[in-house]
């Protein structure tokens, strides 16, 4: 029970934060309308309802890791290689929520690292990694309210309409989430050498990940731990952090 | 396809999309002393979402050439200090803007 001094802190203490994060969840929603538009496309291909393509959006949130589940659904897969191949092209949200886990004001209630983690997504996670100090929970939520629902309607939309989006409005909206991912590695690399060396190694590793024979059979998801894994490890055993970078983060 | 399957594959892939989330935020509990695994989750969020980032947003457009110069834009609006909003809409505007012209 809540007291009505707890009540006034709750109301002026976490309002702006949550609001905040509503506004800052707002571009990252425009994005997933449209690429959760092109995924609602494929759910229906595999055989999956609006409903059904609106629920599974709703309770996995995760682009890749759906894409990859409605292809085994389409070809009929057996649970156990679903499970194991949503584990394998979700495993870096494992790495963001270590991440966030040294994030957390120990004081706050345990529900909140559960309801934080559901919607551990590389937008969602990138937005709250970003802000100074331990995550705010609330900070989360507004975010998750204004771009989950966007991306659970958005695949809805594809398994309904398929293809009566103008390819020209798609096309410019998937570079949206880009544009995100962006503004969250851009701003610490200007302040910080060791980043920015890091994003430019990243790049071409990358880059040489998409198009080497071989390497760029192995599926987005897989590549993207592998070099996650690799660069962040060698970054850590050559430039170990300090701790009075702690406000950097 | 029995319905009850697809709502059976849906249930699997959200409740392993949730333990991998919900794990290390609920388990690690305590600060991380140890500072090899401290520098590495501070490295890890900006390394993947520059790997996830480049190249394929060059492959994410009609255009090839829409989709590198986004990014060249992209970066330079994120160095001058826009927001997270306005990079995503300068993106998405050069893509727009490029493709009237070259689709």
């Amino acid at each position: 029970m809540y007291t009505g001094e707890d009540q006034n802190h709750l109301l002026t203490g976490h309002r702006p934060v949550f609001i905040q994060g509503m506004k800052d969840g707002v571009p990252i929603g425009l994005g997933y309308l449209a690429v959760s538009f092109s995924l609602g496309i494929a759910a229906k291909n595999a055989g999956l309802t609006p409903f059904q393509s609106f629920l599974a959006s709703a309770l996995c949130s995760a682009s890749a890791g759906e894409y990859a589940g409605f292809t085994l659904i389409a070809a009929a897969a057996p649970f156990l290689e679903v499970a194991f191949m949503t584990l394998i092209v979700n495993a870096r949200y494992f790495l963001m929520s270590c991440a966030m886990s040294q994030r957390v004001d120990p004081k706050i209630p345990f529900f909140h690292r559960i309801f934080m983690a559901f919607y551990i997504t590389d937008e969602l996670f990138g937005i709250a990694i970003a802000r100074p100090g331990y995550l705010d929970p609330y900070y989360s939520y507004g975010a998750f309210l204004t771009s989950v629902p966007c991306w659970a309607v958005g695949t809805a939309l594809g398994a309904i309409a398929g293809n009566l989006l103008p390819l020209r409005i798609v096309s410019a909206f998937s570079v949206a989430l880009y544009g995100m991912f962006i503004a969250v590695f851009i701003p610490p690399a200007r302040k910080n050498k060791v980043i920015a060396g890091l994003v430019v190694v990243s790049f071409t590793l990358s880059f040489c990940a998409a198009y080497l024979p071989g390497v760029s059979s192995l599926s987005d998801g897989f590549k993207t731990i592998l070099l996650t894994v690799a660069i962040s490890a060698a970054a850590s055993i050559f430039f170990p952090k300090k701790y009075d970078e702690e406000e950097d983060m | 396809m029995k319905d009850s399957t697809i709502y059976l594959y849906i249930l699997i892939m959200a409740i392993v999309s949730f333990i991998i989330r919900a794990t290390p935020l609920t388990l690690f509990r305590k600060q991380i002393k140890n500072r090899f695994i401290q520098s590495f989750l501070y490295y890890v969020p900006y390394v993947t979402l520059s790997v996830m980032t480049f190249p394929a947003i060059v492959n994410a457009t009609q255009s090839p050439v829409s989709g590198l110069s986004s990014f060249v834009v992209g970066i330079i609006a994120a160095w001058l200090g826009a927001d997270l909003f306005k990079v995503a809409i300068t993106c998405c505007s050069v893509v727009f803007i490029l493709e009237l012209f070259i689709c």
